[in-house]
């Protein structure tokens, strides 16, 4: 299973497309894709000027990011996993 | 310090504003992000995993409490509430919306700052010796020099489209502390048999994924001579520099197929026929730009002195730095306390850092390649007061130059290139070593982390490096010994296969215990290191792995 992710252009915040060809921040609201209708969404995400920034498919499973991208797209997901100095402060 | 004149002033608005409409035109789709791109690198914007990243340039890491406040109400106001120093000496902001970056530049440029050539195949933000203008070792003041580089680089046409980055380095100390070696070029202030001042010539010097040091290619060059020869490198790289494979591109490749020495004979011909022209530099506009930086001094200097609170005399012991002029000291303000994000500091902190420079540092402060800040200049008899707001705000952590005093890149946490996490590796390599008590008894050590290839962290001269590589989506980590910044430059050696993240700290510590056991009296660990080669330590790191 897939879903299209990208960065919402006004502030780079990561962003996934709905089944309506909208934007959410939301994962769970992620249109889940398979074989050629993945490929035909991401080419209309592509096209579509405006919101979003470098759109590309990622791997879903369990409704978590899957694959070999799956740490790089859950860090994407759910923020740094780190903190910072500022909350430790 | 430097002050903008009119033309900085124009220079810098004319950008903004020029900013300002391709932003507008971006949001409103004029411009696709192909075409925005580069305009948007050259402003130093990226887009990074989470949101947009805005690096901001401080020349050779020199800042005042103005421009620390503005880094602060920035951080408060477009962030979320802290900035990131870097390992040039720059400040990074994580989570500013491209909607807001045209008004912050405008708040940056009310204190003479911008972010400028901090991104793109151009002459990037000039570094120096943080303690420039301040060490008790100095030969000479390095900022002027950095200074007339800054301005001669800034927008230079020739110049903004490199075969790739370009780095240079000023360094005015015995001891190198601005790194020449793993920068395209560094200059080294020297005094030739005569007494007269100049520069050693050093080049190809780099880090990232073939890293190398630089080679020297002029023993002494007239200081009035500084840009000719600067531009005869410049031109010598550019039309040779391979733009073929970005991997091969940067000048340490094209030196290392040249050879040093037709690298420098190739330069010299080139120099030859513009040394006598209008790059000429005349000893009217050096005394002018040398102005600027003038060294504070004392009427009745008082001798570093304690009331003996606790953790006071051991922050002098690790912090305090000699300063040349009787009376004052350097101090090293750690932005790693134990655990924390190393180079990250919040809001109030910058401002708590900015009243403590205008009322007792002279009002300056600076960055360093290590990721800390320096108060260049304080009175012996001021220390104290300055531990005690340090301490108030979280900053007086007395551990500079030790094992918790770690370099790391951004890593996986926020950077697009990453392959694998590095902060989270420094805290607990950080943890770990405090919880052991390790970081005092081993005494001064570099442990640098990155998290993909292009070291930005120096894992590659750092005593320890670590590295972090992907394999399959698991994250794996390559240990390094032997590598050095700055003074005895070297490259660190991959000591064997890759480590789970989470044996790391434990290796680093059996490193260092291994040290403790095998030292010979007062014998630094570097020192240690390279009498005994890197296999006495090999059996450690894997020992529990």
């Amino acid at each position: 299973m897939k879903a299209i992710t990208a960065n919402r252009l006004t502030d780079g915040r990561v962003i996934y497309r709905t089944a309506e060809g909208q934007w959410s921040t939301d994962l769970t609201e992620a249109e889940r894709l398979e074989g050629e209708t993945a490929e035909d969404r991401l080419v209309q995400a592509e096209a579509e000027f405006g919101i979003a920034v470098g759109p590309y498919l990622i791997d879903i499973e369990a409704d978590r990011p899957g694959g070999q991208k799956w740490r790089r797209e859950s860090i994407r997901l759910a923020g740094p996993t780190t903190g910072s100095t500022h909350e430790l402060a | 310090m430097y002050k903008y004149d009119a033309y900085d002033h124009a220079l810098v608005r004319e950008r903004i504003d020029e900013f300002r409409d391709q932003v507008e035109r971006r949001l409103d789709g004029r411009l696709t992000e192909d075409q925005f791109k580069p305009l948007r690198l050259m402003n130093g914007v990226y887009l990074q995993l989470h949101a947009y990243m805005l690096r901001v340039a401080i020349p050779y890491g020199t800042v005042n409490a103005p421009q620390l406040r503005t880094l602060a109400h920035i951080a408060r106001k477009y962030d979320k509430g802290y900035g990131h120093f870097t390992t040039r000496t720059n400040i990074q902001y994580n989570w500013p919306a491209l909607v807001d970056i045209p008004d912050i530049l405008e708040d940056l440029a009310k204190v003479e700052m911008h972010a400028i050539q901090t991104s793109g195949n151009c002459i990037r933000n000039v570094t120096a010796d943080p303690f420039a203008g301040a060490a008790a070792d100095e030969i000479e003041d390095s900022r002027p020099w950095a200074e007339i580089i800054r301005q001669w680089s800034t927008f230079h046409p020739e110049f903004t489209f490199l075969p790739r980055k370009f780095k240079i380095a000023v360094n005015g100390a015995t001891s190198d502390r601005a790194g020449i070696q793993v920068h395209d070029i560094g200059l080294q202030i020297v005094k030739n048999a005569a007494g007269e001042t100049g520069f050693e010539v050093w080049v190809g010097g780099g880090q990232g994924r073939t890293p190398r040091l630089g080679q020297k290619i002029r023993d002494f060059l007239q200081p009035e001579d500084l840009l000719s020869y600067l531009t005869a490198i410049l031109r010598v790289y550019n039309q040779h520099g391979r733009r073929d494979n970005l991997y091969k591109a940067r000048i340490k490749i094209l030196v290392e197929a040249l050879g040093a020495e037709e690298f420098g004979r190739q330069t010299e011909e080139e120099w030859a026929e513009i040394r006598e022209g209008e790059l000429k530099l005349p000893a009217e506009e050096i005394a002018r730009i040398r102005a600027f930086f003038g060294a504070p001094s004392v009427s009745d200097p008082q001798p570093v002195s304690t009331s003996g609170k606790p953790g006071f005399t051991g922050w002098l012991r690790r912090n305090r730095r000699d300063h040349k002029v009787a009376g004052l000291s350097s101090v090293v303000i750690s932005l790693k306390p134990v655990g924390g994000t190393p180079g990250d500091i919040t809001d109030d902190q910058l401002d708590i850092v900015a009243d403590i420079a205008e009322r007792l540092g002279f009002d300056e402060a600076r960055a360093t390649p290590d990721q800390n800040l320096v108060l260049p200049h304080v009175r012996n008899e001021d220390l104290e007061t300055v531990w005690d707001r340090l301490v108030e705000a979280g900053l007086a952590t007395a551990n500079a130059g030790l094992a918790t005093d770690i370099v790391s890149c951004p890593g996986l946490d926020y950077c697009n290139l990453a392959n694998a996490r590095s902060i989270p590796i420094a805290q607990a390599i950080s943890n770990l070593v405090d919880s052991e008590g390790l970081a005092e008894p081993v005494g001064d050590v570099t442990i640098k982390i990155d998290g993909c290839i292009n070291a930005c962290g120096h894992h590659h001269v750092a005593h320890i490096g670590v590295l972090g590589v992907d394999k399959r989506g698991e994250e794996f980590y390559q240990i390094t010994l032997g590598g050095a910044f700055g003074t005895d430059a070297s490259i660190g050696g991959i000591v064997g296969k890759g480590l789970a993240g989470d044996d790391v700290p434990g290796a680093v510590v059996r490193v260092l215990k291994t040290y403790l056991d095998i030292r010979d009296e007062n014998e630094r660990f570097i020192d240690t290191l390279r009498r005994v080669g890197p296999d006495a330590f090999k059996e450690s790191i894997y020992a529990a792995a």
